[in-house]
């Protein structure tokens, strides 16, 4: 009798086995057939992205290529390291683009994507992802409304002084809507940071040259 | 069964939104809008319609022991294969709808269905049952969305153009203009009211029906 629920326990461990190795095998194959065309289309994304925050004028080098790492944590508040992404005309520093999280939002991390041309100018800012009260603070995502281009197009630390980087209601100069003001602040603060970074670490950020394929 | 009656079953006698109950977790979370709801809704019937169907011809060699982890790993590989070809091949469709294809593995509808049907139906009536189970729960998830959408943000279809490109815009309907919104109807909240308002209406309609079928006789011999 052992003999026989021997025998049924590896049969069906065997076929549990089989199927595993089966499912293993697809995901395998799968995996490694999209591998590249995922590449592809996210990159693609990620210039569209680009594409609405910083003018296809302000540079001629392929932004994905010519990139510099920032470690996580420190003044931008990212959770991960990220990579600052560098524009260049003429091989000059024209403008850059650097990933900031505002982490006193009213509800978890605000993701932003922030580009600044190398004068210090705002050239536009995106929420990247956010967890906002929907029909409340959902308002900085461009998806909502355009306060996000309205208040930072064009801004700069020459143009709006150190206390006035706040909403309206705490006496700053940025717009709010009523019932949501953490989130505004929040997205206010980040930005503001962005700028001060930018600001101090100008020469650093573009110093490391461009990666370029190495010819031998 | 036939194909009627599978039918029936999924889109309305055994409907698994507001009948069987199954798969509330996706319903709660994502039906904020009414195409929320219709895309996760269509999604999910896909995935049924295939780990159904994956499931059906392979139930032979499946011992009874070890089907629910079988089942499960189906299901998983199924998802997970549906969603990169998506981010591969659909990236359009893969950002309106991806956030969606890894919320159906912790759909319980589809082992559900899998394990009642599937595993003891032939090929062709399970795929026919995971799609029609799938398209039941769509209509629930599209009627709370809209109903959450219109009394929490006063439109109707916002978002349209998340899956449809962006001249779908125009579609989206703004029903009641100027409105300042109503919190709970978006708020998690507001899905458990919203669903239970849509059970409610089912029951009525059901017993409705079911008074019409005893007792006219009755009303009849009583009238006044």
């Amino acid at each position: 009798m052992s003999e026989s629920v021997l025998k049924h326990a590896l049969s069906t461990a065997g076929i549990m086995i089989g199927f595993t190795v089966v499912g293993t095998l697809l995901l395998a194959y799968t995996f490694f057939t999209t591998r590249e065309p995922i590449a592809q289309s996210e990159a693609e994304a990620r210039m569209a992205l680009f594409r609405q925050i910083l003018p296809e004028s302000l540079h001629d080098n392929d932004l994905l290529l010519d990139t510099a790492k920032i470690a996580a944590g420190g003044e931008l508040h990212n959770r991960e390291a990220t990579l600052a992404y560098r524009a260049r005309l003429d091989g000059r520093p024209s403008a850059i683009i650097l990933e900031t999280v505002a982490p006193d939002g009213y509800s978890g991390d605000i993701k932003l994507l922030v580009a600044i041309s190398a004068d210090g100018t705002i050239s536009g800012v995106r929420v990247l992802s956010h967890k906002e009260t929907p029909g409340l603070g959902d308002y900085i995502d461009i998806g909502h409304s355009d306060w996000i281009k309205k208040n930072f197009d064009g801004q700069s630390l020459a143009k709006t002084p150190e206390d006035a980087w706040k909403v309206k209601k705490d006496g700053g100069s940025f717009d709010y809507m009523a019932g949501a003001t953490i989130t505004p602040r929040a997205v206010v603060k980040a930005v503001h940071g962005v700028l001060k970074y930018y600001a101090a670490h100008r020469d650093e950020l573009f110093a490391p040259p461009a990666k370029e394929e190495s010819h031998e | 069964m036939n194909s009627r009656e599978i039918i029936e079953n999924g889109l309305w006698k055994q409907n698994p939104g507001v009948v069987q109950l199954l798969g509330l977790c996706p319903t709660l979370a994502v039906t904020s809008t009414a195409i929320n709801g219709f895309s996760l809704g269509l999604a999910t019937a896909l995935v049924m319609a295939a780990s159904n169907g994956s499931v059906s011809p392979v139930r032979k060699f499946v011992p009874d022991e070890i089907r629910i982890p079988v089942f499960i790993l189906i299901i998983a590989v199924l998802v997970t294969v549906i969603d990169l070809g998506m981010h591969a091949w659909f990236h359009g469709l893969y950002v309106a709808l991806g956030i969606f294809i890894p919320l159906i593995v912790t759909n319980c509808i589809v082992l559900a269905r899998v394990e009642a049907f599937a595993a003891k139906n032939e090929p062709v009536p399970s795929i026919l049952d995971g799609f029609f189970m799938g398209l039941g729960l769509t209509l629930v998830l599209t009627v709370l969305g809209a109903l959450r959408e219109v009394v929490g943000k006063g439109t109707l279809f916002s978002g349209l153009d998340l899956v449809l490109g962006p001249s779908a815009k125009q579609f989206v309907l703004t029903v009641i203009p100027d409105y300042h919104g109503f919190l709970l109807a978006v708020l998690p909240p507001g899905a458990f009211i919203g669903l239970g308002l849509l059970i409610a209406g089912r029951n009525w309609m059901e017993s409705r029906k079911a008074a019409a079928q005893s007792a006219p006789p009755v009303a009849l011999a009583t009238g006044h």
